[in-house]
């Protein structure tokens, strides 16, 4: 790296946000050249493989039978993957968190990313049929009064009629058959962003043909507390 | 006035129907999480901070997902109120 590359780095980062003592540091050695550099490297390393492994035991449970060497392996092709995904995009960190907290959601994502792919790999994904049985389930089930099944028809019709046969599979595959959309966005030869967007679309039609039919879904608001 | 609903139910319905208000995409969620996980354990007001975070991982398993683990990672690094 030429040191005008460098400058530029640091003007661009101040002109941003001033970063706290220890993410200037990161940065700087990141940026530099030499053993400086390598040390940084290997440092960073060290703490993705950290975070990687943090994230595989919160998610053993998906991947029970596992041997703790294939769980480490895992565990060490994150922290690579993230390291080389960090090392490109070093560009983009603006400061706005800590450069470790900045790090570690690169590491957590390519973790979970391989733990949902490795415990999914010898599974089919459901066919929309098993969504339907499960909404079928609801519908006749003895707590379901009459007011939720009107509303679960009408959400049934609404999937059938007012969405596409890709918005249809993406919906009842994430909502109702829980295959993570990373493993559908893999088996489908796309990305999570592409397939959220698709689902997205889905969900907005989804609520507009209910609005039009008179449903009112005020009371579904708010799933998750700060 | 409707009539309270299973949280099962409401579960199923909110997977289906998603988040009600605008969200982030997938892509904003990610280069942003950092920003909203530090702002939550400082106690701040992370949905001021990053509007449409809080609707998008509502919406987006896989999002929330990595956002609880960001949180948890960080915050048991954390010293309290630090």
């Amino acid at each position: 790296m030429t040191d005008a590359l460098r400058t530029t780095r640091r003007v661009a980062r101040a002109g941003e946000r001033r970063l706290d003592t220890e993410s200037q540091e990161w940065c700087d050695a990141l940026s530099g050249t030499g053993h400086e550099h390598d040390d940084a490297v290997a440092r960073l390393h060290e703490l993705l493989l950290r975070a990687a492994r943090f994230e595989i035991a919160r998610r053993r449970h998906e991947l029970a039978g596992t041997r703790p060497r294939e769980l480490d392996d895992l565990a060490t092709q994150a922290a690579g993957d993230a390291l080389m995904a960090i090392l490109r995009k070093l560009e983009s960190y603006r400061g706005d968190s800590r450069f470790t907290t900045w790090a570690y959601k690169f590491a957590l994502l390519e973790a979970a990313v391989k733990v949902r792919r490795r415990a999914w790999q010898e599974r089919e994904v459901p066919l929309e049929d098993d969504g339907w049985a499960l909404l079928a389930d609801r519908r006749g089930a003895p707590d379901t009064d009459a007011e939720t099944g009107e509303l679960l028809d009408a959400v049934w019709r609404g999937i059938r009629e007012a969405l596409t046969p890709h918005q249809r599979n993406v919906l009842i595959a994430i909502t109702l058959n829980d295959v993570p959309i990373d493993v559908l966005a893999e088996r489908l030869s796309t990305t999570r962003g592409a397939l959220y967007k698709t689902l997205h679309d889905a969900r907005l039609k989804l609520r507009a043909r209910l609005a039009a039919d008179g449903h009112c879904l005020d009371h579904l608001r708010g799933g998750r507390t700060p | 006035m409707s009539t309270p609903r299973p949280p099962a139910m409401n579960a199923v319905l909110r997977g289906l129907l998603g988040p009600a208000g605008p969200e982030l995409t997938c892509e904003r969620c990610f280069e942003l999480l950092d920003r909203y996980v530090e702002a939550e354990l400082a106690r701040r007001d992370a949905d001021a901070d990053v509007p449409g975070m809080r609707a998008h991982l509502e919406g987006c398993p896989a999002c929330a997902e990595d956002h609880d683990s960001l949180q948890s990672l960080v915050g048991s690094g954390r010293r309290p109120h630090d």
